[in-house]
């Protein structure tokens, strides 16, 4: 039995589903609309940090608080969510298949996602949605800011049950077989973004919609903040486990290896899904109306999700290990001198993996019930958030686009080009560390986030925080260098490399792995257990938040210069 | 499920180390009474002056004690309301002994605010319909800037005011 699992597993892994014409301009225009993304977005991040120099002024009466918005809005929800669906229907078109009218349901999300973020691009452009990507109640924007997003979470739905229905269609022709990793992986990312989204989805139709249209005149500001920050947090781990499905399961094709153990690499998945969710009150540790047991309860709880990264970060190791001794790099670190550095495929991801340590230790320290309130809302936290979202995952994005493109568009990763894309991570780590470390230490110092140049009447602090704005300048020009670079080699791969063929790395599994057991299937017992331990986490406090609350608030909309 | 003999006693190192560390947390919210500010009370954004604490008058620093003191703040786009002095002029600068414990109370009277005394441990947030508060005790000397770290608006950056803390 469990021989002839591991067999099945063989055959599948040497002889994948190939991608046809049509399906890879499926893939290909979620990833456009991302490229697009990361260069508008960077554009207004690099008009930020010169702003905060206090040397440069805004042409156009274009707001600060606008840019912001765009800068948030774009990068944080656009260009991750467009890259991550379009990587994920790759990952199961190549793995468990797609069909002709999985193809169409999957481009009516695509057209569902692009027009809502149309509308609100728009929106924040002519300047009537400067609400920042969080657009905190009782701010508000135009209808259309609301809308366009409420479209695109929609249009996340259509993905996910079209992700859902590949796999149940595949488990049906398959049925003694466990289903592929990389499927498994992306249907419990999309469950856990599903679940988490539905809080986004009620607080934007049932309060922000009715109240921006004059339909409700009040707003409950404390329940919408809690139902944005029970989304919220999950939608860090939606950026995070496509580059940890990357690691787990494509990088050791890469360095020529195998991967350490898939039951292992579901369990983490697993973990994942129940301890993303249960956890938004880290975000609202400082909050006047929320019980502090009841924050703590979700600080212990945030807590578990840590458990999931140690497990990845020994899973990646050992396979690095393996790897180089099955090469015959015997010694203590030889095999860790001898990974293949000059791969831009392996060494950007690797890169990014190294930019999780301080970013995981940092984040450790946002959740932590009374130290947060040091570093809540300091600059400190978007220190944090560039080194996690903006290189852990954006580095290992990166590292994906090197073969994914070329493999759907035909075409060859040439040496330039490669050469290029380890120019391009070296020039993201330094501008990154740069930028993130001066925004690390001016958090600390007290400097506040989401704050355009203020010289705070001339205090000695606005004066010591002024020489890490600088710095910030420097290391944020140098990561707009950095997309200027990744937009070239983007554009390079998709239509001017020369016709070729790349290959599609999905690693097997270690000839002595322990097997899969097929209980790790069991998906009414995960999402079971993943409601029960929402409705732990928040039934009590949310009718408690419902029960106690104040008068609501009207909208807010001249203070934001509407 | 088997997993790996080094694997096992990694994650028991590091499972370990987050219990400790969580414990540590415990210690001092629950016995050492360090929450981070949570006191659910609630008010009329619209009515604050329903709230002795918020009345005109009683606006800004009063000292209640020897080494005890108050400081009431309404917060509204783009300003601290601290009271005003004795020729009627708006209070910006409020002066505090070294080692005085303090207990600040805010409230809003429009959108959501921070109020944090940067490099310094009153950090919260202000939101409509709650009274924030905490005390602490000011034992760094020193002129602090009293900021807004929450966005309120295209005026954000222009809201503050400033903290002395005296030998």
């Amino acid at each position: 039995m469990a021989l002839a699992n591991l067999l099945t597993f063989e055959e599948i892994s040497t002889d994948p589903i190939k991608i046809t014409k049509k399906d890879s301009k499926l893939y290909l225009s979620f990833i456009y609309v991302a490229i697009i993304s990361l260069f508008l977005g960077g554009l207004m991040g690099l008009l930020q940090v010169l702003v905060r120099t206090g040397e440069f002024t805004l042409p156009f009466g274009i707001g600060y608080y606008q840019i912001l918005t765009f800068h948030g809005v774009v990068l944080a929800l656009v260009l991750t969510t467009f890259f991550i669906i379009g990587f994920q229907f790759a990952l199961m078109g190549k793995t468990v298949g797609i069909s002709e009218k999985q193809r169409k349901s999957a481009w009516l999300a695509f057209w569902v996602m692009t027009i809502g973020t149309s509308l609100t691009a728009v929106t924040i452009l002519i300047g009537k949605a400067n609400v920042l990507y969080t657009f905190y109640a009782p701010l508000k924007a135009h209808p259309l800011f609301y809308i366009g997003l409420a479209l695109v979470v929609v249009g996340t739905w259509i993905a996910a049950i079209v992700n859902w229905r590949q796999l149940f269609v595949w488990k049906k022709q398959n049925s003694n077989q466990n289903s592929p990793l990389l499927a498994f992986m992306v249907t419990i990312n999309m469950i856990m973004w599903v679940i988490a989204s539905l809080g986004v989805a009620v607080a934007v139709l049932v309060q922000f919609i009715p109240w921006s249209l004059g339909y409700a005149e009040t707003i409950n500001v404390l329940l919408s903040r809690t139902l944005f920050w029970y989304f919220g947090h999950p939608l860090v781990y939606f950026w995070l486990l496509p580059a940890y499905m990357a690691w787990y399961a494509i990088i050791p094709k890469i360095i020529g290896g195998k991967l350490f153990s898939d039951s292992l690499a579901r369990l983490s998945f697993i973990l994942f899904l129940f301890f993303s969710i249960p956890v938004g009150f880290h975000h609202q540790l400082t909050e006047p109306g929320i019980d502090p047991t009841w924050k703590f309860i979700q600080v212990v709880l945030t807590f578990m999700v840590i458990i999931p990264s140690l497990m990845t970060a020994f899973s990646m190791f050992a396979t690095f290990e393996i790897t180089g001794r099955k090469k015959g790099y015997l010694g203590l670190f030889s095999w860790f001198k001898n990974l293949p550095w000059h791969d831009v495929r392996f060494f950007a991801p690797f890169v990014g993996m190294l930019a999780f340590i301080p970013g995981g230790i940092g984040g450790i320290i946002n959740a932590s019930h009374q130290m947060n309130t040091l570093v809540h809302n300091t600059i400190w936290v978007t220190g944090h958030f560039h080194l996690t979202v903006a290189t852990t995952v954006l580095l290992t994005f990166f590292g994906i686009a090197y073969w994914l493109i070329p493999h759907l568009t035909g075409r060859k990763l040439t040496r330039k080009i490669h050469r290029l894309g380890i120019y391009q991570t070296v020039v993201w780590a330094i501008g990154m560390t740069i930028m993130s470390g001066a925004m690390h230490i001016q958090g600390l110092l007290g400097g506040p986030r989401r704050s355009s140049y203020s010289e705070y009447g001339g205090s000695e602090q606005a004066v010591e925080w002024g020489a890490y704005q600088m710095a910030q300048a420097v290391g944020g020009t140098i990561l707009f260098i950095g997309i200027l670079l990744m937009v070239y080699i983007f554009i390079h791969l998709a239509f001017i490399a020369p016709e070729g063929k790349e290959e599609f790395p999905i690693a097997e599994i270690e000839d002595y792995a322990p097997i899969t057991p097929k209980w790790m299937e069991n998906w009414k017992l995960w999402i079971g257990i993943t409601i029960a331990l929402i409705l732990f986490a928040y039934t009590i406090p949310v009718i408690d938040i419902i029960q106690n609350s104040p008068p609501g608030s009207p909208p807010f909309d001249a203070i934001i210069g509407n | 499920m088997r997993l790996h003999k080094l694997e096992k006693w990694w994650l028991i190192l590091g499972v370990s180390a987050l219990i400790m560390f969580l414990v540590v947390l415990g210690f001092g919210a629950f016995y050492m009474g360090t929450h981070p500010q949570s006191h659910g009370l609630t008010i009329d954004p619209n009515n604050i002056e329903a709230n002795e604490a918020f009345q005109k008058e009683n606006l800004g620093l009063t000292k209640v004690d020897t080494d005890h003191y108050i400081v009431n703040v309404v917060a509204s786009a783009f300003n601290y309301d601290l009271g005003v002095d004795e020729d009627g002029n708006s209070v910006n600068h409020i002066k505090i002994p070294k080692g005085a414990s303090v207990l600040f109370q805010v409230v809003t009277t429009d959108v959501i605010h921070g109020f944090n005394i940067a490099g310094t441990n009153v950090n919260m947030m202000v939101e409509p319909g709650y009274v924030s508060s905490m005390e602490v005790q000011m034992n760094k000397v020193g002129e602090f800037t009293l900021l807004c770290n929450e966005y309120c608006g295209v005026g954000h950056h222009m809201m503050f005011t400033t903290v002395e803390v005296y030998e």
